[in-house]
């Protein structure tokens, strides 16, 4: 059972501006049937001011989807169209006590209804964010423009934090890597400005690469597996790919996946950037 | 408020008489059943009454039960077991709707210790294909493990049939009969299954309790390694309340058999057409027929599951969800996926699981409270029929 606020419970329970406008001025939808929520919601906006008079919204989801439906449409009452652009999918959470972490998704789901239908609103395409970057989970139709936005603004690090806000990688697994390599990239992004950083890559002997791998298992990785009972052991490198064989806990773990894209994502980090890791059995 | 009661597929009430059972083995009666003294030896006899109820339950002999700790650890052994007493043999044969104590083990085996599992599909009314079956146990089979009723459909599958099928590729057959136990006939003697898990919360015993029937002449090898407990089948002093929880339920079980398939049975069947006739755009999931006499799930078009259960937990009544947002994954109900039940309805889907414990009044309380619980969320939906039907068009 999901703790929820006292203030996410009334805005389930007692849910405001709901329905259908017919005489809305804009209208942004997001989300699916096959996702398992979505969100329309309608806006009635003075054009003098652009204040919004009016919102309202339809919302097919959980109890903290209802919620953050609700609590969208009183916080951008009153505020003209700019004001309410800098509502985030936090203050969303903030002004409800709080979502589990589990459910931040439902939060990001109201802001980015909100951008929808400002686009509406000014006439440009509805944001169709599919087309805006690549397709990165197809299981939730999640880009990697969406992905890089929330880990910018909830300064998100773990592909299961990624998944908490977007729903990307919730589904069959398969792009885990790619939401690691993002997080990556975004991290390089920051770190970039430390100018040590940006040095050219040496080119390195095969004896060399192995020497470095081991290091940075040794050194890095080991350490935090061998807390969880678990290991990890260099078994070979062929060009690029490095095998490795996970011991002890680490065999078992449903999450082995994350541990080897943790792994490579490390590697790459430190050793270079080319580098793939494969498990192997032995 | 009054709290009703509709997820006995989750877990069941201790009955008041296997609770009286089982109060003085935590005070007096604290021997070890191992102790040489009387003081022990009393104590394994009780041990050996449970097993003897235990074993009357499912039509088996008491050498053939061991006591667990409950259905997971049951399922975990029978497997493991039959791998390791078959090791030529590479090959697990069972189905996409399994609990994910036999599911996720199975998903492991293949992947670290590299055997080949064939996963049987279902149809849409959540039905195995026989000949899919008759095709995938084959020589190089070591154990089919299908369970014998779907703990959120209530399906049941053949798996006596299955058994023989089993056996004459020389496979060993286990079937997760956690739902089952209790709620429909069993007669172990007349198959072929070799392993059969059982869980005592799911029939009125308490938690951590369960047991695995091995039948006579099947080779084995323990899970729970070390002392001599359960004719060396399972290390580890007994949970000598639990057992003794779990025999007393299982003769409360063959006492109430009778009430379990009509009473409890009509009262699932006045749910079943009190919520289809007064609610819209909803459908049973599961065969109507081969389903358990206490399980009903129903999908609940263009609404999501798990604000239909706030709602109706703000009502007092407890049922569950297949929805995706009721767990912590994103994913919807498995079993349902692997029905092909449409995405309208999946995530909109309650699973209402009866017990005898449940009153006539209870049901028409939940009939009368469910369709506006379903109304108001639907007000709420920018989905209904019309708005389908026009995406459907455009398509």
């Amino acid at each position: 059972m999901w703790e929820y606020t006292e203030k996410v419970k009334d805005h389930f329970f007692n849910p405001r501006n709901v329905g259908a406008m017919s005489d809305a001025d804009a209208v942004g939808e997001v989300g699916s049937l096959a996702c398992g929520d979505a969100l329309k919601l309608f806006l009635k906006v003075d054009p003098e001011t652009e204040k919004i008079v009016d919102a309202s919204f339809q919302t097919f989801g959980c109890g903290s989807a209802i919620a953050s439906s609700s609590a969208l449409t009183e916080m951008i009452k009153g505020k003209t169209i700019e004001e309410a652009l800098k509502i985030t999918n936090q203050d969303i959470a903030n002004y409800l006590g709080g979502l589990p972490k589990e459910k931040m998704h439902c939060s990001v789901m109201g802001r980015d209804a909100f951008h929808a239908a400002v686009a509406c609103y000014r006439g440009e395409k509805a944001p169709q964010e599919q087309a805006e970057g690549e397709l990165v989970c197809e299981c939730f139709g999640v880009t990697d423009e969406q992905i890089r936005r929330a880990i910018r603004e909830n300064n998100l690090s773990t592909v299961q934090e990624v998944t908490d806000y977007t729903k990307a990688g919730g589904g069959c697994g398969l792009c885990h890597d790619k939401i690691e390599r993002i997080i990556a990239e975004i991290k390089g992004e920051i770190r970039s400005l430390e100018p040590d950083r940006a040095r050219p890559r040496k080119v390195m002997t095969n004896i060399q690469k192995i020497a470095k791998i081991q290091e940075v298992l040794d050194k890095e990785i080991r350490p935090s597996l061998q807390q969880d009972g678990g290991d990890v052991e260099l078994i070979d490198l062929e060009g690029d790919v490095v095998k490795v064989a996970l011991r002890g806990l680490c065999t078992s773990c449903p999450s082995s996946a994350l541990t080897k894209s943790g792994i490579e994502s490390k590697l790459r980090e430190l050793v270079y950037p080319d580098l793939v890791v494969r498990e192997v059995d032995e | 408020m009054k709290t009703i009661y509709l997820d006995n597929n989750a877990t069941t009430r201790v009955a008041d008489e296997v609770f009286e059972a089982i109060r003085p083995f935590f005070s007096e009666l604290y021997g070890n059943p191992s102790s040489m003294h009387s003081f022990g030896g009393n104590v394994a006899r009780e041990v050996a009454v449970a097993r003897s109820s235990m074993a009357e339950l499912l039509g088996a002999s008491p050498q053939e039960i061991v006591f667990t700790s409950g259905g997971t650890e049951s399922d975990s052994t029978a497997i493991l077991s039959a791998l390791n007493t078959l090791p030529e043999r590479r090959e697990i044969v069972t189905t996409r709707v399994e609990h994910p104590a036999v599911l996720n083990l199975c998903k492991y085996l293949a992947r670290s210790k590299g055997y080949t599992v064939r996963w049987l599909s279902v149809d849409k009314f959540g039905m195995l294909d026989m000949d899919e079956v008759k095709k995938s146990i084959s020589e190089n089979t070591a154990i089919v493990s299908i369970m014998w009723a779907n703990n959120e459909t209530g399906v049941i599958f053949p798996v006596e049939e299955i058994s023989e099928i089993a056996a004459s590729r020389g496979a060993l057959m286990h079937t997760d009969a956690v739902q089952a136990v209790g709620k429909i006939p069993i007669n172990l003697d007349r198959t072929n299954i070799n392993f059969l898990s059982l869980s005592g919360h799911k029939l009125h015993a308490p938690k951590g309790i369960g047991a695995l029937y091995i039948k006579k002449g099947t080779r084995f090898s323990p899970f729970m390694i070390g002392g001599h407990q359960e004719f060396s089948r399972r290390g580890g002093t007994e949970n000598v309340p639990g057992i003794v929880g779990l025999g007393c339920a299982a003769r409360v079980a063959m006492k109430n058999f009778e009430e379990e398939n009509t009473r409890v049975k009509q009262m699932r069947d006045r749910l079943q057409t009190g919520l289809l006739e007064r609610v819209s755009q909803a459908r049973v999931n599961g065969h109507t027929d081969f389903r358990l006499p206490n399980t009903l799930n129903i999908g609940f078009e263009f609404v999501e599951g798990e604000a239909i259960l706030l709602r109706m937990d703000d009502k007092g009544i407890c049922a569950s969800s297949g929805s995706a947002c009721t767990s912590g994954s994103l994913e919807p109900s498995h079993v349902l996926r692997a029905m092909g039940v449409p995405f309208t309805a999946v995530h909109g889907s309650i699973r209402f699981s009866l017990s005898r414990y449940n009153t006539e009044d209870e049901i028409e309380f939940v009939i009368e409270e469910t369709p506006k619980i379903i109304m108001v969320l639907r007000a709420l939906s920018p989905f209904n029929l019309a708005t389908i039907n026009a995406a459907c068009a455009v398509q």
